[in-house]
């Protein structure tokens, strides 16, 4: 297993990092011509209601207004800003403007202006008359609810998903393998309990912005902040009723994305004002937007049963999920699955397993994609119930988990009933090291050194827990990645991929690929990415896809570029291509006899051959027939103040399985920022709204995440494992990092103090109730 | 109203209203280096040097920089570069776009350290110091190792 890397494998720098170390110009809004029209959003005060009228006169009597645009302006075909397969398992639900309004921030009309001053003045003159309605806002009374916040006669499904608009059910789904109600009664330990996840907020640092222009074949050109081009430019296309052919959608850098940008905030808008006016437009959302009016992490309440015989073999679990999608259905099913599916098959010898539950609407901004989407909810109930059992059984979490866990070379049945809003897939699991990334685990956090919990000073208590997770390598069969290349003179190579680099370093890892593959050194390959006019297919960055579909892609497509300059050369100096052998730089015949160089191939293929000048380039496309899912063995120390309730993170150890690190310092990076995405999650970050369902968090004051003072310190390693699948044997890494801190906090928290918290974020109002509870 | 001031080290007049911050009208004057993520003063990405010190120009008037000395990351070109070199070999950008305010909030404070007379690089004061500055990506980590292994370069 153990294989030398020439490129590979090698902690390079990112090819775009010192420009963007020194901000070159280099973001969309960067980016934005000069003269662009700004768009402003004006948006609902109110979470439910009709706009009964709009007054724009005195808006479009403002010097330099170029437009004013309303729901009456904008094609009424429903469709979904979820960024996913075709066709889109979530509900087309929504317009890009509507008569009604169902969350605080939904948009009401489109202002563009010469600049931002005339817009937001604008903005401040147009005249809206609502009938507010009572709005929906607690996700656990939605459904069959009196109120109905999807009335309307157009919206639909794209196929069978368990939508049902009129019981306020945006999706549902069950499934059952065995007999659980058996395997429950029969079971000498059972346990059932509810746990809650609270609605989470990206905070990608960049705002989502957009711009749009007609350029010279009257073509719509978008540039946009997003995870997606090609995705975003079948939804405009649907949604603006425009043929796909007059739109172009182009990707400049990213400034992180984590699922917020897998939709379409401002796309649509900037591309009407453009439409209507001719003119290009920009638009740039601000924080307060961003977290009013874009996406969140669904809320959910998760209902778990485990059953288990007293040797600690686990026979059965339920697990049922009620999820709330907000205001619309934005990947409503599929995140919901995935808190089964990326979670069920960690235990994969029960007897039975049973998973369903329903998706709401409820009067909130929309839930959509959110890094390790539905699995870190998922995996937060059942890694709290695992150690629930171990405490019941009186056995150590760790051993219980080893009794039980998924072992290399074992399948999982759950794994091929449940996919992403579809059937999953039977796969072996070739490479699973997550007993080493336990064990290793126990070694760095000194599991069995010292007693789990101890006093270090009056009221401290310092402990220890931990939690396994798992995740996907993208979505198989439904996931696909291509990529193509081309020698240029001068002897390098361009790489034209879809994929999107989100600030994850996949142009990098992606142009290591293309490197190792062709045995030429990085500085030889140009990447270009992503432009749905200029680059091949891509899915674009989501699912944990990118190293595993686009690399394999890239893998393929320099395999090819490497038979194809070896067939070129074999043709020109008449010898069979068996007989050439490239080293990256020169073409040899097998007994070492020097052919040409690659440079002076270039040159004579496009320069010197007479009627056989021809460019040498290759295509390639991969689709996954699996998804192989990287481990992480998540362990942490807390330190638990019981006078005050709050939880310190001391140490956080991560040991992962993702298989061969292309990069392994990117990668660590990536590991590094998702712990501690997930230790937010787990401690204080909570979107919160009042009573009349307005975002009391809406500003980095008001909404905190965690900031270099607020963890100690986070270990990285990672396991030695080889996916016979994966480009040069990776898996991904990007998501599986977020999700095993909440149920790993929880876990440390019962072993401080014996007291089980079951909602997150664990905030000291919450444990210091806790901590009284168990007094009494 | 036209402001008049040096940045990066040249004298220069910019247009602006009185109510404008000073990173929008550094930004539409072309200094994309200031970025913006919250408006607020809480994230630190729109930091630029004032008469040598730190400030969220997300939070501060156009006007009150007449007159005054205003620095960015680009106007740091030798210091810049070579921190930068440090942080992407930790890889610790990942989508960077905190990396310039983060790099000129980082400089100041080795400035300041430096002056203090601190000779092994303090962690804990170095994270206290950078509180403000955010980064949603890279959970920190590498930027303190970049940092640490910046300050011991500059030792030998
Ligand atoms: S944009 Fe100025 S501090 Fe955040
Ligand atoms: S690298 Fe993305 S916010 Fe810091």
């Amino acid at each position: 297993m153990s294989k030398t890397f020439s490129v590979v494998s090698h902690s390079l720098p990112k090819i775009d990092a010192l420009s963007l170390i020194q901000g070159k110009p280099a973001y969309t809004d960067d980016l934005a011509p000069a003269d662009a029209l700004v768009v402003k959003l004006l948006r609902s005060p109110h979470a439910f209601a009709k706009i009964l009228s709009i007054d724009k006169s005195q808006a479009l009597a403002l010097e330099g207004v170029a437009c004013v645009l309303d729901w009456r302006d904008v094609p009424r075909i429903p469709y979904t800003r979820a960024g996913q397969g075709h066709p889109e398992p979530s509900p087309h639900d929504r317009f890009i403007l509507d008569r009604y309004v169902r969350f605080v921030g939904d948009e009401v009309a489109v202002v563009a202006a010469e600049s931002e001053a005339v817009a937001l003045k604008a903005l401040s003159l147009i005249k809206v008359e609502y009938e507010i309605l009572e709005p929906l806002l607690d996700f656990e009374a939605a459904v069959d609810n009196s109120l109905v916040i999807h009335p309307e006669p157009e919206i639909h499904d794209m196929f069978p998903i368990g939508f049902e608009p009129k019981r306020n059910i945006a999706a549902s789904y069950s499934m059952e393998l065995g007999d659980i109600e058996k395997e429950l009664a029969s079971s000498e330990i059972v346990l059932s309990r509810s746990y809650k996840t609270q609605s989470q907020a990206h905070v990608a640092m960049e705002p989502h912005a957009a711009f749009a222009y007609l350029d010279i074949h009257q073509r719509l050109v978008i540039y946009a902040s997003t995870q997606n081009p090609f995705h975003t430019r079948r939804l405009l296309g649907q949604a603006l009723g425009l043929p796909l052919s007059r739109i172009r959608v182009v990707k400049p850098r990213i400034g992180g994305g984590f699922g917020s940008k897998q939709q379409v905030h401002v796309e649509p808008f900037v591309s009407l004002v453009c439409l209507a006016t001719g003119r290009a437009a920009r638009c740039s959302l601000s924080r307060r937007e961003v977290f009013e009016a874009t996406f969140c992490r669904h809320q959910m309440r998760i209902d778990m049963r485990i059953g288990a015989a007293r040797n600690g073999k686990i026979n059965a679990i339920d697990m049922q999920v009620l999820s709330n999608t907000g205001a619309y259905g934005e990947h409503a099913l599929t995140v919901f699955m995935v808190g089964g599916s990326k979670t069920l098959p960690l235990y994969n010898k029960v007897k039975a397993v049973r998973f369903g539950g329903k998706v709401v609407y409820t009067n909130t901004r929309s839930a959509g994609a959110f890094r390790g989407y539905g699995a870190i909810q998922g995996n937060f109930a059942l890694e709290s119930m695992i150690d629930d059992l171990a405490s019941a059984l009186k056995m150590d979490p760790v051993q219980l988990r080893i009794l039980n866990m998924v072992k290399e070379g074992e399948s999982s049945e759950v794994y091929r009933v449940m996919g992403e809003g579809r059937e999953g897939v039977d796969m072996i699991f070739e490479s699973c090291k997550l007993d080493y990334c336990v064990a290793r685990g126990c070694e760095l956090i000194g599991w069995d050194k010292e007693p789990l919990a101890r006093e270090v000073a009056p009221g401290k208590i310092r402990a220890k827990g931990m939690a396994i997770a798992m995740q996907g390598s993208g979505i198989p069969l439904v996931d696909m990645g291509s990529a193509s290349m081309e020698l240029q003179d001068g002897g390098c190579f361009k790489l034209r991929i879809g994929a999107t680099d989100l600030g994850t370093g996949s142009d990098t890892i992606l142009a290591q690929i293309a490197a190792e593959a062709l045995g030429v050194p990085l500085s030889s390959i140009n990447v270009y990415a992503s432009d749905t006019d200029h680059t091949p297919f891509d899915v674009g960055a989501y699912a944990s896809s990118t190293t595993y579909v686009s690399g394999n892609a890239v893998l393929a497509a320099a395999k090819k570029m490497k038979a194809v300059l070896i067939s070129a050369v074999a043709q020109r100096h008449n010898v069979s291509i068996d007989d050439v052998r490239f080293d990256g730089v020169n073409f040899f015949m097998t007994n070492g006899r020097f052919i040409q160089d690659l440079n002076s191939l270039s040159l004579d293929t496009l320069y010197h051959d007479g009627e056989k000048m021809a460019t040498l380039n290759a295509t390639a496309s991969f689709s996954g027939q699996k998804s192989p899912p990287p481990y992480v063995a998540g362990f942490v120390e807390i330190e638990l103040d019981s006078e005050t309730g709050k939880i310190d993170v001391v140490r956080y150890v991560a040991v992962v399985d993702c298989g061969v690190a292309i990069n392994p310092a990117l990668a660590r990076i990536q590991v590094e920022g998702g712990v501690l995405q997930g230790i937010g999650m787990a401690l204080f970050e909570n979107v919160k709204y009042d009573a009349k369902g307005r975002l009391k968090t809406n500003s980095l004051r008001s909404y905190t995440i965690p900031s270099r003072k607020d963890i100690g310190a986070i270990v990285v390693e990672f396991a030695e494992s080889y996916e016979p699948s994966g480009p040069f044997g990776a898996k991904s890494v990007a998501e599986v990092s977020i999700d095993s801190p909440p149920a790993a906090i929880a876990n440390a928290i019962f072993n401080a103090a014996g007291i089980r918290l079951t909602e997150t974020p664990f905030t000291p109002e919450r444990v210091l109730k806790a901590l009284q509870e168990r007094k009494t | 109203m036209t402001l008049s001031c040096t940045i990066n080290n040249k004298a220069v007049r910019l247009e602006c209203s009185p109510g404008d911050v000073l990173a929008d009208v550094l930004r539409a004057a072309g200094y994309k280096e200031v970025k913006k993520a919250c408006g607020t003063g809480n994230c630190g990405l729109c930091t630029i040097l004032m008469d040598g010190l730190p400030v969220a120009s997300c939070s501060i008037f156009a006007a009150r920089a007449q007159g005054k000395t205003i620095t960015t990351i680009q106007g740091l070109k030798k210091e810049a570069t070579e921190l930068a070199a440090f942080i992407a070999a930790e890889g610790a950008e990942q989508c960077g776009y905190c990396s310039p305010g983060f790099a000129l909030m980082a400089l100041a404070m080795v400035k300041e350290f430096r002056a203090r007379g601190m000779q092994n690089f303090d962690e804990a004061e170095a994270r206290h110091y950078l509180a403000g500055n955010l980064c949603r990506c890279s959970g920190y980590q590498g930027q303190m190792r970049a940092l640490k292994n910046y300050w011991e370069s500059r030792n030998e």
